[in-house]
């Protein structure tokens, strides 16, 4: 559910873009989607169908990125990827893992044309 | 335009306020509306507030090109108006907590509870939310306390947009504690930072104890964790060192306190990490009133 607000807020930010740049069109956006970020893809795709019309983002190519959750052990310094919340270390077992990246949820860049 | 409403009602002043057009306090240009309707005015009506559209214009030094890099986080206005927020309590030394859970994992009754026990030593304020009703507000408001509810209509969560307004609306001391409780959901309240001090996630032992399994995020951005209607244990199958040991393995720095909200039993628990929390504006020993 919360990906309709999501969704709003990408529309609202590519609407600043789009006045603030004086622009004539938005092409595409590139959105980020970290694999921990708890944002369900397919349901923020879905949200977004509904959330562009009659707005600047109607006719733009939206592409949903997704990034690779990514930790690193507390014990051995190994980093590795990591599926869930739960995943423990493959080289050493511990659970004691730092999530470095995966909770993205950010408009990476817009293409526009004047 | 902002048209203000001063009533008084049971010796509180109540500042109203109708807003239309833009938001003159967070500038906000959100395209949402929601409702905040106050217990406690005379008619209980309610008030809307919409928001058009209006549109920042701000310089970039992106030059001509077709490609603009914005690398701009999807929650970024709610993540500045939640910054905003802690900086308005931090300013009046306001705790504010915020209270996720599952619906009916017994919310309010802590609340009501913990309101009415130590009622003679800290100022309470409470945000109720729920997409419907002003039920949990009316239950609030018997305590005493000052209370806003909001009601999100179709919404799944509290955001910092609408706590930034429910809480200008609340008298807010000095020194007061603002409890906020969230739209019963282990899912969509995890993502919205409110600008509250510390989370709390609450669970009732009528749930399933794979809860942290099933709704890892809650409980990895939580700072407490309540356990509550432990009342309940001998006739329920749950595993209370199964969910603290998943739990922990999310969060290593959350805290547990078991407790049970109808009968009191663990309450001086609660009542002592809200007295740590506090800076000890209650003093341990006294944290009950009786």
């Amino acid at each position: 559910m919360h990906e309709f607000s999501l969704a709003q807020n990408i529309v609202e930010i590519a609407t600043e873009q789009f006045h603030g740049h004086n622009v004539r069109k938005i092409e595409a956006i590139d959105i980020e989607i970290g694999t921990l970020s708890g944002v369900v893809k397919e349901a923020l795709e879905f949200a977004l169908e509904e959330a562009v019309k009659n707005t600047v983002l109607e006719k733009a190519t939206i592409r949903l990125i997704d990034i690779q959750a990514r930790a690193n052990c507390g014990a051995c310094g190994n980093t590795f990827d990591m599926n869930d919340f739960f995943g423990v270390c493959p080289a050493c077992q511990s659970p004691q893992c730092e999530i470095i990246s995966g909770k993205e949820l950010k408009i990476k860049s817009l293409r526009i044309d004047y | 335009m902002l048209n203000l409403f001063l009533y008084i009602w049971k010796d509180r002043v109540y500042v109203s306020s109708n807003i239309i057009n833009m938001c003159g306090t967070c500038g906000c240009q959100d395209n949402h509306n929601h409702n905040h309707l106050h217990i406690g005015k005379p008619s209980e009506a309610e008030h809307h507030h919409h928001h058009d559209e209006h549109h920042g214009h701000h310089d970039h030094s992106h030059g001509h090109g077709t490609e603009i890099q914005l690398e701009k986080d999807i929650l970024s206005k709610n993540n500045l108006l939640a910054e905003r927020n802690r900086g308005y309590l931090e300013a009046r030394q306001v705790f504010a907590i915020n209270l996720v859970s599952s619906p009916g994992a017994g919310k309010t009754t802590l609340l009501e509870r913990t309101i009415t026990d130590l009622s003679k030593q800290l100022h309470f304020a409470v945000i109720e939310g729920d997409q419907q009703t002003m039920n949990d507000a009316k239950r609030i408001e018997a305590t005493g306390a000052e209370v806003v509810q909001v009601n999100t209509g179709s919404g799944c969560h509290l955001d910092a947009h609408m706590v930034n307004h429910s809480m200008k609306e609340l008298s807010l001391p000095v020194n007061a504690v603002l409890l906020i409780e969230n739209v019963g959901n282990l899912v969509c309240p995890a993502l919205f930072d409110l600008g509250e001090s510390k989370r709390a996630v609450v669970i009732s032992v009528t749930e399933g104890d794979d809860k942290p399994q099933k709704y890892p995020y809650i409980f990895e951005s939580s700072d407490i964790c309540i356990i509550n209607k432990t009342d309940l244990l001998p006739y329920v199958q749950f595993d209370v060192e199964k969910l603290k040991a998943s739990a922990g393995q999310l969060n290593s720095a959350l805290e547990f306190i078991e407790l049970s909200a109808t009968t009191g039993k663990g309450l001086e628990l609660w009542y002592n990490w809200l007295a740590d929390a506090t800076g000890h504006r209650i003093e341990k020993s006294k944290a009950m009133n009786e």
